[in-house]
């Protein structure tokens, strides 16, 4: 089992009446997309935000590389190698594109509380960060007010920034929301590229996207994971057809 | 050059050269003033980096004020008395040195932030703001009762405290001191907003959660910055309290929070300059209004209220335009 | 210890703590529903105790300085709402502060232009002075027993006000969403105005009980407002149940704190080095409870979650 990166074993989350996760036990291995897909209100945001740290479980656990991190904040489980983007861009917008993908650089090498030295004159961040632009194309308006930027620019900041880290994982919210049909074509063939470097938890409501780019899918209905398989598997899976792509297609 | 350094440039000449002026017109009494305008504007320089960077709302920076302003009474007052401020478990004596004065000075409100900053950063928007403000009531009131350094009635030093090559009781070179200071405070504070933490801290205000997602906790970012916020308003303390060669608990008082959160927003939350133009402005309303009538708060009152409504980005958003400046 | 002095300073700070009671449960409530923080809450506090002095002296009666103080107070708060704070609702917390600030000079000074700076005094009504004898021998104030019974009062007549009635309804509704009260087609802007004035006609009453027993004078409302801060801090900000805990629980604090301390000192300590380091311990005691609810709950102990 070395090649399991992220485990979540029998994962139990109730907000009152509303039961958003039971018994969930999912796994991303080494090299993999695997994707994360339902109806809106199945809980797979819930469940990413236990993933990342920002909700906790009322029962279960979540195994990082092997360790038990569960009880651990998200500032520790990022730097323990889980990389995250959000839905809906979380950017410091006055800043800088640049400074964006220094901040990445700066939580990655552990410089956040270095008084001394501008940030923008540290060679080792600005390569790291720069690279990372580069990457999603970012390098043209490094200079620009983060506020400026399309929303589709966002989005790639958002991975940006989540490249800078050089992760074990990514979890991924939602990265082609708002991008139109182009935008997400190059964001999969891109993302196809990343599954090498580490493996990806993708959650998309985009099925074009999921089915071009996922090893392996796994479908939440109310809270429930309905199935695990291969996208063929998944396709031909009766209960998922029924419950969910059948209202969609 | 862009037209915020110019701005800046031409102020700090200003504040230096029309002191200098007074001396050789003999017209000490502006000197004072200058004086005083640097000293609050090193407390406003320190608060500017807790809210302007930090976007902490601190009410309480009194506290820091007051504990440099007691820091020097408490030294100078037992090294006036010959007396030893106590014996055990070891000897520790006064002292009329400017130098070791700001350094406790400095590393008392620095404690102080810290003990004050790990309570009350725990809580954050409206809960922070009161809480700041009740520990700066807390030690106000602490002042007023703790007797053996005046109680109510406050505590006067009957000479300005030394340093080293220089006569401090001229004030021409008292002002000078000062006026280094506020230079070095506003050297290291541009420093800092271009460090990697003041760019960490600048996105923890923006957007907290980005910054626990790259792994940085920004609770340690901020606390980080309200100590160094405090040490920097301490350090104005001790320098205000050597000034007047008088401390009372007035230095703790929320009047005096809220007159340092004035400063800067006159100025223009989180520019450089903002808290200078601010504590000048204050200085020369203090002067000019008070001069005219006694009631000069209503004045000062409704300016702030207009300014806040209609003119947020202080005198400094009036004249350069608005926007937070980075390169 | 003897045990009168005891009960004697334990109701003395349930007076107080209701007294700090009125001034912060109009806070919480303005706090709850418009979001606003608001500094100027003493001065509103203290225009209660000036209407209140200055028209019980001009007729001779303590029931028209009260009627006169929540009207001032009341028209004070409608007045500024109107003009100021009805701006700042959709400001962040630094423009409210410095807002509210601002209203705070211009209140005090203007205060201090028309009553001058000596303290003006207001008189306990001759039927509530004296004291009587309470069972089990406890002579107490006639005066201060009723500022606990007008107190308690009026804590009821808020719950009531709050769980029974159509304008409880419609703040209760602006405190869990803004845009849902909209919708039942409450004139929001009215609403606010009212939740406001009646927040300032409390302070008011407050500023005019409280005036009786000590000096009227600029600047007696911002202790009081910070006390109000650390009452709301340590019941919750937007709770009303929490506003009235946290109020008895700082006024007894303050008092039984001032009390004990000193004495507690003595026992390893000479007298006047005791009563000099109680005291100063005592005025600390109720941040000290702030704090240490700040540590185990820092939401307060009836707030939601931040």
């Amino acid at each position: 089992m070395t090649d399991v990166v992220l485990q979540t074993l029998n994962i139990n989350k109730r907000f009152g009446a509303v039961h958003a996760a039971r018994d969930i036990c999912i796994d991303l291995r080494r090299g993999e997309i695997h994707a994360l897909i339902g109806p809106n209100g199945a809980g797979k945001s819930t469940l990413i935000q236990q993933i990342a740290g920002s909700l906790s479980p009322d029962t279960g656990s979540i195994i990082l590389e092997g360790e038990d991190v569960t009880r651990d904040s998200t500032v520790s489980r990022a730097r323990k190698g889980l990389a995250r983007t959000f839905q809906v861009s979380a950017l410091a917008m006055e800043d800088t594109v640049l400074q964006n993908a220094l901040l990445g650089a700066m939580g990655a090498t552990g410089q956040s509380f270095k008084l001394f030295g501008a940030a923008l004159k540290q060679s080792a961040l600005l390569t790291r960060a720069n690279d990372a632009l580069e990457r999603v194309g970012l390098l043209d308006v490094a200079r620009s007010r983060t506020s400026e930027l399309s929303h589709g620019q966002r989005r790639q900041l958002e991975i940006a920034i989540a490249l800078t880290l050089k992760p074990k994982l990514f979890v991924m919210d939602e990265p082609m929301a708002g991008l139109g049909t182009q935008g997400s074509l190059q964001l999969t063939q891109f993302l196809d590229t990343l599954r090498t470097q580490a493996p990806i938890l993708l959650v998309e409501h985009d099925m074009d996207a999921v089915f071009a780019l996922a090893d392996r899918i796994s479908v939440l209905v109310y809270g429930q994971l309905l199935a695990t398989g291969t996208v063929a598997e998944i396709r031909a899976n009766e209960s998922v057809r029924e419950a969910y792509l059948g209202s969609d297609s | 050059m862009n037209r915020e350094l110019i701005f800046d440039v031409m102020l700090m000449l200003g504040l230096v050269l029309v002191p200098i002026w007074a001396h050789f017109a003999d017209e000490p009494f502006i000197i004072t003033l200058a004086t005083r305008a640097a000293i609050f504007a090193i407390a406003g320089v320190g608060l500017n980096l807790a809210l302007g960077q930090g976007g902490l709302v601190s009410l309480g920076h009194a506290t820091f004020f007051g504990l440099g302003g007691y820091a020097m009474g408490i030294l100078a007052s037992h090294a006036q008395s010959y007396t030893a401020i106590t014996d055990w478990p070891v000897l520790i004596e006064g002292t009329k040195s400017m130098p070791i004065i700001w350094l406790v000075a400095v590393l008392v409100s620095g404690f102080a932030a810290l003990l004050i900053g790990a309570l009350s950063l725990r809580t954050t928007g409206v809960y922070f703001i009161m809480i700041t403000l009740a520990f700066g009531q807390m030690f106000y009131y602490f002042a007023v009762s703790w007797s053996a350094y005046g109680g109510d009635d406050g505590l006067s030093i009957y000479i300005r405290n030394d340093f080293p090559g220089l006569n401090t009781l001229d004030p021409i070179q008292f002002f000078l001191i000062v006026f280094t200071c506020l230079l070095g405070v506003l050297g290291f504070a541009s420093m800092l907003i271009r460090s990697p933490f003041g760019l960490s801290l600048n996105a923890a205000r923006q957007s907290p959660e980005r910054v626990e997602t790259v792994g940085i906790n920004p609770y340690h970012l901020r606390l980080t910055v309200f100590v160094i916020s405090g040490m920097i308003t301490g350090l104005a303390g001790a320098l205000f309290a050597d000034l007047n060669r008088f401390i009372s608990p007035s230095m703790f008082s929320w009047q005096t929070s809220g007159e340092i959160m004035v400063f800067i927003i006159l100025g223009g939350v989180a520019r450089r300059s903002g808290p200078i133009v601010g504590a000048v402005v204050f200085i020369a309303l203090e002067h000019f209004l008070g001069g005219l009538s006694d009631y000069w708060h209503i004045y000062l009152g409704a300016l702030l209220l207009l300014i806040v409504l209609f003119a947020r980005g202080g005198i400094i958003g009036l004249l350069l335009g608005q926007g937070r400046v980075h390169d | 210890m003897p045990y009168l002095l005891i009960a004697e300073q334990l109701l003395n700070g349930i007076q107080f703590g209701v007294m700090l009671f009125l001034m912060a449960a109009g806070l919480t409530l303005v706090f709850g529903v418009m979001g606003l923080i608001n500094l100027a809450h003493g001065s509103l506090f203290m225009i209660g105790a000036f209407a209140a002095a200055w028209a019980s002296a001009a007729s001779g009666s303590f029931t028209v300085g009260l009627i006169a103080a929540l009207a001032a107070a009341a028209a004070a708060g409608a007045l500024v709402e109107v003009v100021v704070i009805r701006r700042l609702y959709a400001r962040d917390h630094l423009d409210q502060v410095l807002a509210t600030f601002a209203l705070i000079l211009v209140f005090s000074e203007g205060t201090r232009w028309i009553f001058g700076s000596f303290p003006l005094y207001l008189n306990i009504p001759e039927a509530l002075s004296g004291s009587i004898t309470l069972p089990g021998g406890i002579r107490y104030s006639l005066y201060r027993l009723t500022l606990i019974g007008v107190g308690l009062l009026v804590a009821l007549g808020l719950y009531l006000l709050i769980a029974h009635t159509r304008l409880g309804i419609q703040v209760r509704a602006g405190e869990s969403d803004r845009e849902m009260i909209a919708a039942l087609g409450v004139d929001i802007s009215k609403l606010y105005t009212v939740v406001f004035a009646l927040g300032a006609a409390l302070a008011g009453l407050a500023g005019a009980l409280v005036g009786a027993i000590q000096s009227v004078q600029v600047g007696m409302g911002e202790p009081v407002l910070i006390l109000a801060f650390v009452v709301i801090v340590i019941g919750g900000i937007g709770s009303i149940k929490g506003a009235f805990v946290g109020a008895l629980l700082v006024g007894l604090t303050d008092t039984v704190g001032g009390l004990f301390l000193p004495s507690l000192f003595e026992l390893f300590m000479e007298p006047s080095a005791a009563a000099s380091a109680g005291s100063a311990l005592a005025s600390m005691s109720i941040y000290i409870l702030m704090a240490v609810v700040l540590i185990i709950k820092p939401s307060g102990l009836f707030g939601a979650k931040p």
